[in-house]
Protein backbone atom coordinates (compact mmCIF):
# COMPACT_ATOMS: atom_id res chain seq x y z
CA UNK A 1 0.00 0.00 0.00
CA UNK A 2 0.92 4.09 -0.86
CA UNK A 3 -0.03 6.55 1.12
CA UNK A 4 -0.55 10.09 -0.82
CA UNK A 5 1.19 12.76 1.84
CA UNK A 6 2.02 15.37 -0.30
CA UNK A 7 -0.41 16.15 -3.23
CA UNK A 8 -2.55 18.29 -5.81
CA UNK A 9 -6.17 17.35 -7.45
CA UNK A 10 -4.02 18.03 -10.77
CA UNK A 11 -2.33 14.41 -9.74
CA UNK A 12 -4.21 11.59 -11.15
CA UNK A 13 -4.19 7.88 -11.61
CA UNK A 14 -3.63 7.39 -15.86
CA UNK A 15 -3.18 4.54 -17.76
CA UNK A 16 -3.05 4.46 -22.05
CA UNK A 17 -7.20 5.79 -22.05
CA UNK A 18 -10.11 4.26 -22.87
CA UNK A 19 -10.28 3.75 -26.48
CA UNK A 20 -13.71 2.64 -28.11
CA UNK A 21 -16.19 4.38 -25.92
CA UNK A 22 -16.51 7.51 -28.39
CA UNK A 23 -19.60 6.54 -29.55
CA UNK A 24 -21.05 6.95 -25.67
CA UNK A 25 -19.55 10.73 -25.23
CA UNK A 26 -16.56 9.06 -23.32
CA UNK A 27 -13.55 10.64 -23.70
CA UNK A 28 -10.50 8.51 -24.20
CA UNK A 29 -8.33 10.08 -21.35
CA UNK A 30 -5.31 8.60 -20.15
CA UNK A 31 -1.71 9.65 -19.77
CA UNK A 32 -1.49 13.32 -21.88
CA UNK A 33 2.39 12.48 -22.32
CA UNK A 34 2.06 8.19 -23.08
CA UNK A 35 4.80 6.93 -24.28
CA UNK A 36 6.64 8.66 -20.82
CA UNK A 37 4.20 6.26 -18.99
CA UNK A 38 4.66 3.52 -21.35
CA UNK A 39 8.28 3.22 -21.04
CA UNK A 40 7.73 3.67 -17.00
CA UNK A 41 5.79 0.51 -17.19
CA UNK A 42 8.55 -1.18 -19.32
CA UNK A 43 10.89 -0.26 -16.81
CA UNK A 44 9.17 -2.47 -13.95
CA UNK A 45 8.11 -5.33 -16.62
CA UNK A 46 4.45 -4.08 -16.37
CA UNK A 47 1.91 -4.95 -18.79
CA UNK A 48 1.29 -1.91 -20.97
CA UNK A 49 -1.98 -1.32 -19.40
CA UNK A 50 -0.84 -0.99 -16.18
CA UNK A 51 -1.68 2.56 -14.03
CA UNK A 52 0.65 4.78 -12.20
CA UNK A 53 0.44 8.10 -11.10
CA UNK A 54 0.53 11.08 -13.69
CA UNK A 55 2.21 14.16 -11.22
CA UNK A 56 1.42 17.89 -12.88
CA UNK A 57 1.28 19.18 -9.22
CA UNK A 58 4.98 19.44 -7.34
CA UNK A 59 6.78 18.39 -5.12
CA UNK A 60 4.56 15.12 -4.55
CA UNK A 61 5.10 13.25 -1.94
CA UNK A 62 4.14 9.48 -0.62
CA UNK A 63 5.18 6.78 1.43
CA UNK A 64 5.46 3.27 0.38
CA UNK A 65 4.14 0.57 2.73
CA UNK A 66 5.66 -2.70 0.75
CA UNK A 67 9.02 -3.31 -0.99
CA UNK A 68 8.18 -2.04 -4.88
CA UNK A 69 10.40 -1.34 -8.07
CA UNK A 70 9.07 2.81 -9.41
CA UNK A 71 10.02 4.33 -11.87
CA UNK A 72 9.97 7.72 -12.71
CA UNK A 73 9.95 9.16 -16.35
CA UNK A 74 8.41 12.34 -18.34
CA UNK A 75 9.81 15.07 -16.94
CA UNK A 76 13.56 16.20 -15.72
CA UNK A 77 13.39 16.19 -11.91
CA UNK A 78 15.04 15.59 -8.90
CA UNK A 79 13.55 11.78 -6.88
CA UNK A 80 14.42 11.65 -3.58
CA UNK A 81 14.22 8.16 -1.65
CA UNK A 82 15.11 8.45 1.79
CA UNK A 83 18.66 10.06 1.71
CA UNK A 84 19.30 8.99 -2.08
CA UNK A 85 18.55 11.73 -4.86
CA UNK A 86 17.57 9.84 -8.45
CA UNK A 87 17.61 11.13 -11.65
CA UNK A 88 14.27 10.97 -13.74
CA UNK A 89 14.12 8.53 -16.57
CA UNK A 90 15.09 6.04 -13.73
CA UNK A 91 13.46 2.68 -11.95
CA UNK A 92 14.58 1.66 -8.74
CA UNK A 93 13.90 -0.21 -5.07
CA UNK A 94 12.04 1.13 -2.70
CA UNK A 95 12.40 -0.43 1.33
CA UNK A 96 9.05 -0.88 3.11
CA UNK A 97 8.74 2.89 5.26
CA UNK A 98 10.33 4.84 2.45
CA UNK A 99 9.31 7.81 1.27
CA UNK A 100 9.08 9.38 -2.41
CA UNK A 101 9.50 13.13 -3.38
CA UNK A 102 9.27 13.96 -7.01
CA UNK A 103 10.42 17.75 -6.61
CA UNK A 104 9.55 20.24 -9.21
CA UNK A 105 10.63 19.56 -12.87
CA UNK A 106 13.58 21.39 -14.28
CA UNK A 107 11.97 20.93 -17.42
CA UNK A 108 8.73 19.44 -18.52
CA UNK A 109 5.34 19.62 -16.86
CA UNK A 110 4.03 15.82 -16.08
CA UNK A 111 6.12 13.41 -14.30
CA UNK A 112 4.94 9.95 -14.10
CA UNK A 113 5.66 7.58 -11.22
CA UNK A 114 4.68 3.89 -11.78
CA UNK A 115 5.21 0.84 -10.10
CA UNK A 116 5.53 -3.30 -10.25
CA UNK A 117 2.20 -4.28 -10.70
CA UNK A 118 0.24 -0.99 -11.31
CA UNK A 119 -1.98 0.87 -9.43
CA UNK A 120 -4.71 -1.36 -8.18
CA UNK A 121 -8.62 0.78 -8.92
CA UNK A 122 -11.38 -1.01 -10.38
CA UNK A 123 -11.11 -1.61 -14.20
CA UNK A 124 -14.08 0.78 -15.79
CA UNK A 125 -14.46 0.19 -19.42
CA UNK A 126 -11.51 -1.34 -20.04
CA UNK A 127 -9.25 1.32 -18.52
CA UNK A 128 -7.99 2.60 -14.58
CA UNK A 129 -7.60 6.11 -16.39
CA UNK A 130 -8.95 8.95 -14.26
CA UNK A 131 -11.99 11.03 -16.25
CA UNK A 132 -12.19 14.04 -13.58
CA UNK A 133 -14.30 16.26 -15.92
CA UNK A 134 -16.62 12.98 -15.78
CA UNK A 135 -15.86 12.19 -12.23
CA UNK A 136 -15.48 8.72 -13.10
CA UNK A 137 -12.18 6.32 -13.43
CA UNK A 138 -9.25 6.11 -11.07
CA UNK A 139 -9.62 6.80 -7.39
CA UNK A 140 -13.53 7.83 -6.65
CA UNK A 141 -13.17 9.67 -10.44
CA UNK A 142 -11.11 12.21 -8.83
CA UNK A 143 -7.08 13.96 -8.49
CA UNK A 144 -5.46 12.24 -5.66
CA UNK A 145 -5.64 13.75 -2.05
CA UNK A 146 -3.64 14.07 1.19
CA UNK A 147 -4.15 10.62 2.84
CA UNK A 148 -5.49 8.30 -0.32
CA UNK A 149 -4.04 5.43 0.07
CA UNK A 150 -3.52 3.06 -3.13
CA UNK A 151 -3.04 -0.83 -3.43
CA UNK A 152 -1.00 -2.35 -6.22
CA UNK A 153 -1.27 -5.44 -8.14
CA UNK A 154 0.96 -8.38 -8.05
CA UNK A 155 3.85 -7.19 -9.94
CA UNK A 156 6.92 -8.83 -11.56
CA UNK A 157 9.67 -8.90 -9.14
CA UNK A 158 13.04 -7.75 -11.31
CA UNK A 159 16.04 -7.59 -9.58
CA UNK A 160 17.29 -4.00 -10.69
CA UNK A 161 20.87 -3.02 -10.37
CA UNK A 162 22.28 -1.23 -7.17
CA UNK A 163 21.35 1.96 -7.67
CA UNK A 164 18.81 1.40 -10.39
CA UNK A 165 18.34 1.44 -13.97
CA UNK A 166 18.20 4.46 -16.43
CA UNK A 167 17.06 4.63 -19.67
CA UNK A 168 17.24 6.71 -22.83
CA UNK A 169 14.57 7.88 -24.53
CA UNK A 170 13.81 10.09 -27.54
CA UNK A 171 11.70 12.37 -26.03
CA UNK A 172 13.94 12.77 -22.87
CA UNK A 173 16.24 14.45 -25.65
CA UNK A 174 13.23 16.60 -26.91
CA UNK A 175 12.20 17.78 -23.56
CA UNK A 176 13.95 20.61 -23.09
CA UNK A 177 14.46 21.68 -26.24
CA UNK A 178 14.78 25.36 -26.87
CA UNK A 179 11.67 27.16 -26.72
CA UNK A 180 9.63 28.28 -28.93
CA UNK A 181 8.85 23.83 -29.28
CA UNK A 182 7.62 22.96 -32.39
CA UNK A 183 3.99 21.21 -33.32
CA UNK A 184 3.42 19.19 -36.12
CA UNK A 185 0.24 19.24 -37.69
CA UNK A 186 -2.04 18.32 -40.49
CA UNK A 187 -4.45 20.64 -42.00
CA UNK A 188 -8.33 20.20 -40.69
CA UNK A 189 -11.47 20.17 -42.52
CA UNK A 190 -11.89 23.92 -42.20
CA UNK A 191 -8.06 24.79 -42.74
CA UNK A 192 -8.91 26.62 -46.11
CA UNK A 193 -12.10 28.32 -44.62
CA UNK A 194 -9.60 30.78 -42.83
CA UNK A 195 -8.22 33.97 -44.39
CA UNK A 196 -4.94 33.79 -46.10
CA UNK A 197 -3.61 35.89 -43.67
CA UNK A 198 -5.05 33.76 -40.95
CA UNK A 199 -3.81 30.49 -42.63
CA UNK A 200 0.18 32.52 -42.86
CA UNK A 201 -0.66 33.60 -39.20
CA UNK A 202 -1.22 30.36 -37.82
CA UNK A 203 1.93 28.76 -39.41
CA UNK A 204 4.00 31.06 -38.91
CA UNK A 205 3.56 33.03 -36.10
CA UNK A 206 4.57 32.35 -32.24
CA UNK A 207 1.46 31.05 -29.95
CA UNK A 208 1.32 31.38 -26.24
CA UNK A 209 0.06 28.86 -24.05
CA UNK A 210 -2.01 30.57 -21.38
CA UNK A 211 -2.76 30.29 -17.91
CA UNK A 212 -6.11 28.17 -19.08
CA UNK A 213 -4.54 24.56 -20.02
CA UNK A 214 -5.13 21.55 -18.78
CA UNK A 215 -6.11 17.99 -19.22
CA UNK A 216 -9.04 19.18 -21.56
CA UNK A 217 -7.21 21.37 -23.04
CA UNK A 218 -5.10 24.55 -24.12
CA UNK A 219 -5.94 27.41 -24.74
CA UNK A 220 -3.21 29.48 -27.13
CA UNK A 221 -2.72 33.45 -27.59
CA UNK A 222 -1.46 34.68 -30.48
CA UNK A 223 -2.49 36.67 -33.47
CA UNK A 224 -6.57 36.64 -34.87
CA UNK A 225 -7.64 33.96 -36.46
CA UNK A 226 -10.59 34.82 -38.49
CA UNK A 227 -12.83 32.80 -40.95
CA UNK A 228 -13.44 33.84 -44.65
CA UNK A 229 -17.58 33.67 -44.04
CA UNK A 230 -18.95 32.96 -41.34
CA UNK A 231 -19.87 28.96 -40.75
CA UNK A 232 -22.31 27.11 -39.10
CA UNK A 233 -21.00 23.65 -38.35
CA UNK A 234 -23.14 20.82 -37.07
CA UNK A 235 -21.48 18.92 -33.45
CA UNK A 236 -18.95 16.33 -34.90
CA UNK A 237 -17.04 13.76 -33.27
CA UNK A 238 -12.99 15.58 -32.29
CA UNK A 239 -9.51 13.55 -31.45
CA UNK A 240 -7.01 14.78 -29.05
CA UNK A 241 -5.19 17.14 -30.77
CA UNK A 242 -7.54 19.24 -33.15
CA UNK A 243 -7.27 22.92 -32.90
CA UNK A 244 -10.47 24.65 -32.75
CA UNK A 245 -10.60 27.99 -33.63
CA UNK A 246 -13.45 29.83 -31.62
CA UNK A 247 -15.16 33.12 -32.13
CA UNK A 248 -12.65 35.02 -30.32
CA UNK A 249 -10.28 33.86 -32.65
CA UNK A 250 -7.48 32.52 -30.22
CA UNK A 251 -6.87 28.59 -30.27
CA UNK A 252 -7.86 25.84 -28.42
CA UNK A 253 -6.33 22.92 -28.62
CA UNK A 254 -8.31 20.00 -27.29
CA UNK A 255 -6.62 17.37 -25.42
CA UNK A 256 -7.07 13.87 -23.44
CA UNK A 257 -10.09 14.56 -21.33
CA UNK A 258 -11.94 17.17 -23.90
CA UNK A 259 -15.18 16.37 -24.82
CA UNK A 260 -15.75 13.58 -27.75
CA UNK A 261 -17.80 16.25 -30.47
CA UNK A 262 -17.18 19.77 -30.98
CA UNK A 263 -18.83 22.36 -33.29
CA UNK A 264 -16.29 25.08 -33.44
CA UNK A 265 -14.17 25.18 -36.76
CA UNK A 266 -11.10 23.20 -36.76
CA UNK A 267 -7.55 24.66 -38.48
CA UNK A 268 -5.42 21.95 -38.21
CA UNK A 269 -4.78 18.55 -35.59
CA UNK A 270 -1.66 17.84 -33.81
CA UNK A 271 -0.19 14.68 -35.01
CA UNK A 272 -0.48 11.87 -32.47
CA UNK A 273 3.79 11.81 -32.09
CA UNK A 274 3.87 15.29 -31.36
CA UNK A 275 0.66 15.35 -28.71
CA UNK A 276 3.67 14.49 -25.68
CA UNK A 277 5.77 17.93 -26.57
CA UNK A 278 2.21 19.40 -25.44
CA UNK A 279 1.95 17.24 -22.24
CA UNK A 280 5.37 18.22 -21.18
CA UNK A 281 4.73 22.80 -22.14
CA UNK A 282 3.36 24.79 -19.17
CA UNK A 283 1.75 27.69 -19.13
CA UNK A 284 3.66 30.52 -20.92
CA UNK A 285 5.54 27.72 -23.47
CA UNK A 286 5.82 29.25 -26.83
CA UNK A 287 4.97 27.38 -29.58
CA UNK A 288 5.21 27.13 -33.39
CA UNK A 289 3.05 24.80 -35.77
CA UNK A 290 4.45 23.61 -38.73
CA UNK A 291 2.22 21.44 -41.24
CA UNK A 292 4.06 18.21 -41.66
CA UNK A 293 2.82 16.15 -44.67
CA UNK A 294 0.66 12.40 -43.50
CA UNK A 295 3.11 10.67 -44.52
CA UNK A 296 5.97 12.08 -41.98
CA UNK A 297 2.72 11.98 -39.05
CA UNK A 298 2.40 8.22 -40.13
CA UNK A 299 6.02 7.21 -40.41
CA UNK A 300 6.54 9.38 -36.92
CA UNK A 301 3.73 6.65 -35.28
CA UNK A 302 5.20 3.76 -36.86
CA UNK A 303 9.18 4.94 -35.54
CA UNK A 304 7.97 5.51 -32.24
CA UNK A 305 6.22 2.14 -32.31
CA UNK A 306 9.74 0.21 -33.70
CA UNK A 307 11.49 2.40 -30.64
CA UNK A 308 8.78 0.88 -28.11
CA UNK A 309 9.62 -2.22 -29.23
CA UNK A 310 13.18 -2.10 -29.19
CA UNK A 311 13.37 -0.70 -26.04
CA UNK A 312 11.62 -3.67 -24.62
CA UNK A 313 13.59 -5.92 -26.20
CA UNK A 314 16.63 -4.75 -24.62
CA UNK A 315 15.10 -4.23 -21.46
CA UNK A 316 14.14 -7.71 -21.34
CA UNK A 317 17.41 -9.01 -22.08
CA UNK A 318 18.84 -6.95 -19.68
CA UNK A 319 16.39 -7.23 -16.65
CA UNK A 320 15.55 -11.14 -18.11
CA UNK A 321 11.67 -10.63 -17.39
CA UNK B 1 -32.48 9.85 -50.75
CA UNK B 2 -30.63 11.50 -53.25
CA UNK B 3 -26.98 10.89 -52.27
CA UNK B 4 -25.67 14.47 -51.61
CA UNK B 5 -21.80 15.04 -52.06
CA UNK B 6 -19.59 14.34 -48.51
CA UNK B 7 -16.69 16.23 -48.20
CA UNK B 8 -13.92 13.75 -46.05
CA UNK B 9 -11.17 15.59 -44.20
CA UNK B 10 -8.58 14.43 -42.21
CA UNK B 11 -8.47 14.71 -38.35
CA UNK B 12 -5.06 14.14 -37.75
CA UNK B 13 -2.80 11.22 -38.40
CA UNK B 14 -5.44 8.61 -37.08
CA UNK B 15 -8.65 9.41 -38.17
CA UNK B 16 -10.84 11.03 -41.18
CA UNK B 17 -14.40 13.05 -40.65
CA UNK B 18 -17.28 12.37 -42.82
CA UNK B 19 -19.24 15.44 -43.48
CA UNK B 20 -22.56 14.47 -44.83
CA UNK B 21 -24.68 17.96 -44.29
CA UNK B 22 -26.40 19.54 -46.33
CA UNK B 23 -27.46 22.98 -44.66
CA UNK B 24 -30.04 21.96 -41.70
CA UNK B 25 -29.81 18.96 -39.84
CA UNK B 26 -31.37 16.35 -41.90
CA UNK B 27 -33.40 13.11 -40.58
CA UNK B 28 -32.82 11.31 -43.40
CA UNK B 29 -29.08 11.87 -43.78
CA UNK B 30 -28.78 10.55 -40.22
CA UNK B 31 -30.57 7.16 -40.75
CA UNK B 32 -28.42 6.91 -44.14
CA UNK B 33 -25.17 7.37 -41.36
CA UNK B 34 -26.47 4.61 -38.95
CA UNK B 35 -26.71 2.11 -40.82
CA UNK B 36 -23.13 3.23 -42.53
CA UNK B 37 -21.68 3.43 -39.21
CA UNK B 38 -22.43 -0.14 -38.61
CA UNK B 39 -20.45 -1.09 -41.52
CA UNK B 40 -17.81 1.42 -41.04
CA UNK B 41 -16.79 -0.46 -37.85
CA UNK B 42 -16.22 -3.83 -39.77
CA UNK B 43 -13.80 -2.01 -41.89
CA UNK B 44 -10.16 -3.86 -40.60
CA UNK B 45 -8.09 -1.39 -39.36
CA UNK B 46 -11.15 0.76 -38.32
CA UNK B 47 -10.79 1.41 -34.52
CA UNK B 48 -13.97 2.91 -33.67
CA UNK B 49 -16.21 5.63 -34.77
CA UNK B 50 -18.16 8.94 -33.58
CA UNK B 51 -21.47 9.28 -35.04
CA UNK B 52 -22.26 12.80 -34.82
CA UNK B 53 -25.02 15.24 -36.70
CA UNK B 54 -24.80 14.48 -39.73
CA UNK B 55 -21.23 13.14 -39.57
CA UNK B 56 -19.21 10.61 -38.62
CA UNK B 57 -15.64 10.30 -37.47
CA UNK B 58 -13.81 7.64 -38.23
CA UNK B 59 -10.86 6.45 -36.19
CA UNK B 60 -8.62 4.27 -37.54
CA UNK B 61 -4.79 2.27 -37.23
CA UNK B 62 -2.78 4.40 -40.20
CA UNK B 63 -0.22 1.46 -40.22
CA UNK B 64 -3.02 -1.07 -41.04
CA UNK B 65 -5.54 1.25 -43.29
CA UNK B 66 -4.23 4.42 -44.82
CA UNK B 67 -5.94 7.57 -44.94
CA UNK B 68 -6.56 7.51 -48.82
CA UNK B 69 -7.35 4.06 -48.77
CA UNK B 70 -10.27 4.57 -45.95
CA UNK B 71 -11.24 7.65 -47.79
CA UNK B 72 -12.11 5.45 -50.78
CA UNK B 73 -14.01 2.35 -48.53
CA UNK B 74 -16.10 5.49 -46.81
CA UNK B 75 -16.91 6.95 -50.15
CA UNK B 76 -17.93 3.49 -51.75
CA UNK B 77 -20.10 3.15 -48.24
CA UNK B 78 -21.58 6.23 -48.28
CA UNK B 79 -23.01 5.11 -52.05
CA UNK B 80 -23.85 2.22 -51.04
CA UNK B 81 -25.80 3.71 -47.58
CA UNK B 82 -29.41 2.89 -47.62
CA UNK B 83 -31.63 4.13 -44.88
CA UNK B 84 -31.72 2.29 -41.29
CA UNK B 85 -34.76 2.16 -39.31
CA UNK B 86 -33.84 1.24 -35.53
CA UNK B 87 -37.35 0.00 -33.62
CA UNK B 88 -35.63 1.72 -30.35
CA UNK B 89 -36.92 1.74 -26.93
CA UNK B 90 -39.49 4.23 -26.10
CA UNK B 91 -38.15 6.64 -23.15
CA UNK B 92 -41.16 8.63 -21.17
CA UNK B 93 -38.82 11.63 -18.93
CA UNK B 94 -40.90 13.41 -16.13
CA UNK B 95 -40.15 17.04 -16.22
CA UNK B 96 -40.16 19.37 -13.15
CA UNK B 97 -40.64 22.30 -15.73
CA UNK B 98 -39.20 25.74 -14.01
CA UNK B 99 -37.98 26.48 -10.45
CA UNK B 100 -34.24 26.91 -9.50
CA UNK B 101 -33.77 23.90 -11.89
CA UNK B 102 -35.36 25.63 -14.89
CA UNK B 103 -34.35 28.88 -14.79
CA UNK B 104 -34.92 30.03 -18.11
CA UNK B 105 -38.27 28.94 -18.10
CA UNK B 106 -40.22 32.19 -18.39
CA UNK B 107 -37.66 34.02 -20.70
CA UNK B 108 -37.84 30.65 -23.20
CA UNK B 109 -41.62 31.39 -23.53
CA UNK B 110 -41.17 34.72 -23.75
CA UNK B 111 -38.09 34.56 -26.16
CA UNK B 112 -40.54 32.25 -28.63
CA UNK B 113 -43.77 34.76 -27.87
CA UNK B 114 -46.04 32.06 -26.18
CA UNK B 115 -47.03 31.81 -22.30
CA UNK B 116 -45.82 29.22 -20.03
CA UNK B 117 -47.98 26.64 -20.41
CA UNK B 118 -47.84 26.20 -24.53
CA UNK B 119 -44.30 26.21 -24.31
CA UNK B 120 -44.42 23.11 -21.87
CA UNK B 121 -47.16 21.76 -23.88
CA UNK B 122 -45.51 21.91 -27.06
CA UNK B 123 -42.23 20.88 -25.38
CA UNK B 124 -44.45 17.56 -23.96
CA UNK B 125 -45.89 16.91 -27.23
CA UNK B 126 -43.02 16.02 -29.27
CA UNK B 127 -41.48 12.79 -30.55
CA UNK B 128 -37.78 13.37 -30.14
CA UNK B 129 -35.49 10.79 -31.76
CA UNK B 130 -31.86 10.18 -29.98
CA UNK B 131 -29.64 11.06 -33.42
CA UNK B 132 -26.69 10.48 -32.08
CA UNK B 133 -25.06 9.90 -28.32
CA UNK B 134 -21.79 12.68 -27.71
CA UNK B 135 -19.57 15.57 -26.86
CA UNK B 136 -19.73 14.45 -22.87
CA UNK B 137 -20.77 11.04 -21.73
CA UNK B 138 -24.12 9.31 -22.49
CA UNK B 139 -25.20 13.29 -24.11
CA UNK B 140 -27.93 12.69 -26.25
CA UNK B 141 -28.57 14.92 -29.48
CA UNK B 142 -32.47 14.87 -29.65
CA UNK B 143 -34.30 15.55 -33.32
CA UNK B 144 -37.30 16.58 -33.55
CA UNK B 145 -38.11 19.80 -31.36
CA UNK B 146 -40.82 22.27 -32.35
CA UNK B 147 -39.24 24.91 -34.85
CA UNK B 148 -41.10 27.42 -32.62
CA UNK B 149 -39.50 26.03 -29.56
CA UNK B 150 -35.73 26.77 -31.15
CA UNK B 151 -33.42 29.49 -29.04
CA UNK B 152 -30.02 30.10 -30.10
CA UNK B 153 -27.41 28.94 -27.39
CA UNK B 154 -26.02 31.32 -24.68
CA UNK B 155 -22.96 33.80 -26.12
CA UNK B 156 -21.45 32.29 -22.81
CA UNK B 157 -21.21 28.86 -21.63
CA UNK B 158 -22.70 28.40 -17.96
CA UNK B 159 -20.59 26.53 -15.66
CA UNK B 160 -21.83 23.66 -13.76
CA UNK B 161 -25.27 23.03 -15.36
CA UNK B 162 -26.47 20.36 -13.15
CA UNK B 163 -27.28 16.27 -14.07
CA UNK B 164 -31.00 16.10 -15.20
CA UNK B 165 -31.08 19.31 -16.70
CA UNK B 166 -33.90 19.56 -19.51
CA UNK B 167 -32.48 21.96 -21.93
CA UNK B 168 -32.96 23.23 -25.41
CA UNK B 169 -29.49 25.20 -27.68
CA UNK B 170 -31.00 26.04 -31.04
CA UNK B 171 -32.89 23.49 -32.82
CA UNK B 172 -31.88 20.59 -30.40
CA UNK B 173 -33.29 18.95 -27.37
CA UNK B 174 -31.54 17.31 -24.89
CA UNK B 175 -30.83 16.32 -21.15
CA UNK B 176 -27.52 16.75 -18.62
CA UNK B 177 -25.93 12.82 -18.18
CA UNK B 178 -23.40 14.33 -15.95
CA UNK B 179 -22.49 17.75 -14.69
CA UNK B 180 -20.73 20.15 -16.77
CA UNK B 181 -20.82 23.12 -18.66
CA UNK B 182 -23.04 24.06 -21.48
CA UNK B 183 -24.31 26.97 -23.49
CA UNK B 184 -27.99 25.28 -23.76
CA UNK B 185 -31.13 26.90 -21.77
CA UNK B 186 -32.36 24.99 -18.80
CA UNK B 187 -35.94 24.58 -18.90
CA UNK B 188 -36.50 22.40 -15.84
CA UNK B 189 -35.08 18.55 -14.71
CA UNK B 190 -35.69 14.94 -14.43
CA UNK B 191 -34.64 12.89 -11.68
CA UNK B 192 -34.19 9.53 -14.78
CA UNK B 193 -30.28 9.22 -14.59
CA UNK B 194 -28.79 8.89 -18.20
CA UNK B 195 -25.21 7.98 -17.57
CA UNK B 196 -23.80 5.40 -15.28
CA UNK B 197 -20.11 4.20 -15.89
CA UNK B 198 -20.64 0.90 -13.77
CA UNK B 199 -23.75 -0.29 -16.54
CA UNK B 200 -22.85 -1.86 -19.67
CA UNK B 201 -23.66 0.08 -21.97
CA UNK B 202 -23.36 2.78 -19.45
CA UNK B 203 -25.28 5.38 -21.77
CA UNK B 204 -29.76 4.68 -20.85
CA UNK B 205 -30.47 6.29 -24.40
CA UNK B 206 -29.33 4.52 -27.37
CA UNK B 207 -29.17 6.09 -30.66
CA UNK B 208 -32.56 5.62 -32.33
CA UNK B 209 -34.33 5.45 -29.39
CA UNK B 210 -37.11 7.68 -28.94
CA UNK B 211 -37.53 9.98 -26.20
CA UNK B 212 -40.86 12.04 -24.72
CA UNK B 213 -41.28 14.12 -22.22
CA UNK B 214 -43.98 14.24 -19.55
CA UNK B 215 -45.08 17.15 -16.75
CA UNK B 216 -43.82 16.12 -13.65
CA UNK B 217 -44.57 19.68 -12.09
CA UNK B 218 -44.20 23.06 -13.65
CA UNK B 219 -43.37 25.85 -11.28
CA UNK B 220 -43.27 29.32 -12.23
Amino acid sequence: MIEILTTGQLNTIQDLGRPGYLAFGISHSGAMDRPALEVANLLLGNDRMAAGIEVAYFPFRARFNVNCNVAVTGVDCQVLIGDRIYPSWWAVHIQQGQTIILNRPRSGARAYLAFAGGIDVPLLMGSRATDVKSGFGGLKGAGLTRGDRLNLMPGNKILLPEGGLGVKWAGQAENPGEPPITIRVLPAAEFDDFTPESKHAFTTEIWIITANANRMGYHLNGSVLALAKPLELHSHGIVAGTVQVPRSGQPIIQLADANTCGGYPKIATVIDADLYKLAQASATTPLRFSIASTDEAVNAILMRRNAMTKLQIDLRLHLGY
Amino acid sequence: MQKTAIRISQSGSGALLLDAAVGAFSDDVQHHLWEMDDRIRDVPGVIETALGMNNVLVIHDPLLINAVELERILRSLWLRAQAKRIAGTIHTLAVFYGGDRGEDLLAWAEHCRMTVQEVVQRHTSGIYTVAAIGGMPGFPYLSGLDPALAWPRRAIPKSGVMEGSVIIGAGQASVMPITAPSGWHILGHTNTGLFDPSKDPPALLQVGDTVRFAIAAVVI
